[in-house]
């Protein structure tokens, strides 16, 4: 049986003012996959991923035609909750942004304003969650300390285990590991191999490597095109298009 | 940490001494066949030949993805490229068990006229000389793998022997001008096997050390 994609976007233009930053772009998202989507700067990948969970309606200058569909339906739709719709589709940013509170009231602020009441119920969260992200061993013992004082790396991965704490349907990472060394790095990779298991993940990685690396399906974009999908190999070992080659060989950009 | 990473050297760890282990048994089975004058046993070496040639595929396109997804440094970088280079060696093992398979096959109609001499020796040293080499590379044990290449002295010794054995042959009778030339040529397979070993040792020497052939080919 063939798996039916958790997002299929059809035909997606986006434009800030006049200015178009992504042309028809047609792709579908695997679930239970890792894919990476990269291209130099203003290729609009950001834009892109902004738009999976619609904080592009952020931007008021900003917008969009097109179709996006999270398992068959449009997000863009009449019937689209936005606020559980970015439940299901996670955000982890290029800088890390722990809330200025401990540990504990990071991961647990989501789920407690999406009603979870219990506190036998919270600590569960709070502890799956920062296992799922790879922190709890280093946290378990000072939960009661500010999320900010924690290393950049900590606070990333405290930035994956708060969106985990809202048992998201898919996780998009803008950047995520672009300020941290080498070991959080591979922490952060190591956990996100883990959590394709259960999760949609679409990651922009800060370089080549990472999404070497981690993707099971690359996307390169330049200047708002899509240039070329395929899978890891393909993409990584024969890419079909020249510029795709000189990109990720350091010929251009 | 890297768990993938470790996975797949794990992986391609296991296929090395798959393979090597495939590639022994062909050769244990080319020296039984050849005593034995077993046709059916040297047609089924031949056979499985193609089984050794896809496992060298499957462990070059591991490699290959190992280059380019983890971008390996040090020891794993070593780890790695020696095996794409020892690969080369296992296979040619392989391609020789066929050969001295297909030279047994030609002689299926012929008793030996001599006995076989040093052929069997020579066998029975190159065999050991392989599975220490493959040994070596599963224990990454450096003194075993030097060990392999001073034994190469002694095989050449024995092929020495061997030519010999079968220049007598010839005197004896020219009309023993085949099969000696034949016995020859096994007997160069055997020869080049354990010139194979001897390439695995050395670069399971680099492997563990960075030095091939007592020199640091990656400079400083």
């Amino acid at each position: 049986m063939v798996k039916q994609s958790k997002i299929v976007i059809n035909n997606m233009n986006y434009y800030y003012r006049k200015k178009q930053v992504i042309f028809d772009l047609s792709l579908e998202i695997p679930r239970n996959e890792i894919m990476a989507v990269f291209g130099p700067a203003n290729s609009g990948v950001t834009t892109f991923l902004r738009s999976l969970n619609r904080l592009c309606d952020l931007t008021p200058e900003g917008h969009m035609d097109g179709e996006i569909l999270l398992d068959g339906e449009s997000i863009y739709g009449h019937a689209s909750n936005v606020t559980e719709l970015r439940r299901r589709v996670g955000m982890v940013f290029e800088v890390p942004t722990p809330l200025p509170m401990s540990i504990f009231d990071n991961i647990a602020f989501g789920p407690r304003l999406n009603g979870k009441k219990s506190m036998k119920e919270i600590t569960e969260t709070v502890e799956r969650a920062l296992r799922q992200a790879a922190l709890w061993d280093e946290v378990k013992d000072r939960l009661s300390i500010s999320g900010m004082s924690l290393s950049g790396g900590q606070q990333q991965r405290l930035c994956i285990a708060r969106v985990l704490a809202l048992e998201p349907e898919v996780i998009l990472l803008d950047r995520a590991c672009s300020g941290l060394d080498p070991i959080s790095t591979a922490k952060i990779e190591e956990s996100l191999i883990q959590l394709k298991e259960q999760f949609t993940i679409v990651i922009a990685p800060h370089n080549i490597q990472q999404a070497v690396r981690i993707c099971d399906r690359a996307v390169f974009m330049l200047m708002g095109h899509l240039i070329e999908e395929g899978t890891n190999v393909e993409v990584f070992s024969n890419p079909k298009d020249q510029r795709t080659s000189d990109y990720i060989t350091g010929r251009f950009g | 940490m890297r768990s993938k990473f470790d996975e797949q050297l794990e992986l391609l760890n296991n296929s090395l001494i798959e393979m090597g282990s495939m590639v022994e048994k062909a050769i244990t089975d080319a020296t039984k066949a050849l005593v034995t004058q077993d046709l059916a046993l040297a047609q089924s070496i031949i056979d499985s030949d193609d089984r050794i040639d896809d496992k060298e595929k499957e462990i070059e396109g591991l490699c290959l993805k190992l280059l380019m997804q983890q971008h390996p440094v040090a020891r794993d970088l070593r780890f790695v490229s020696s095996a794409l280079k020892m690969l080369t060696d296992l296979e040619r093992v392989g391609d020789h068990a066929s050969d001295i398979s297909e030279i047994i096959l030609m002689l299926a109609d012929k008793r030996y006229v001599g006995n076989l001499e040093h052929i069997p020796l020579m066998a029975k040293e190159t065999m050991k000389m392989l599975s220490e080499s493959i040994d070596a590379y599963v224990k990454r044990d450096l003194v075993l793998a030097e060990k392999v290449i001073a034994y190469d002295d002694v095989v050449d010794e024995i092929f020495v022997n061997v030519k010999k054995d079968m220049i007598g042959l010839i005197r004896e009778n020219p009309n023993n001008g085949d099969e000696a030339i034949d016995l020859v040529m096994i007997a160069k397979y055997f020869e080049r096997i354990g010139d194979h070993a001897t390439n695995i040792a050395e670069w399971v020497i680099f492997s563990l050390t960075g030095t091939y052939k007592e020199s640091r080919i990656m400079g400083y």
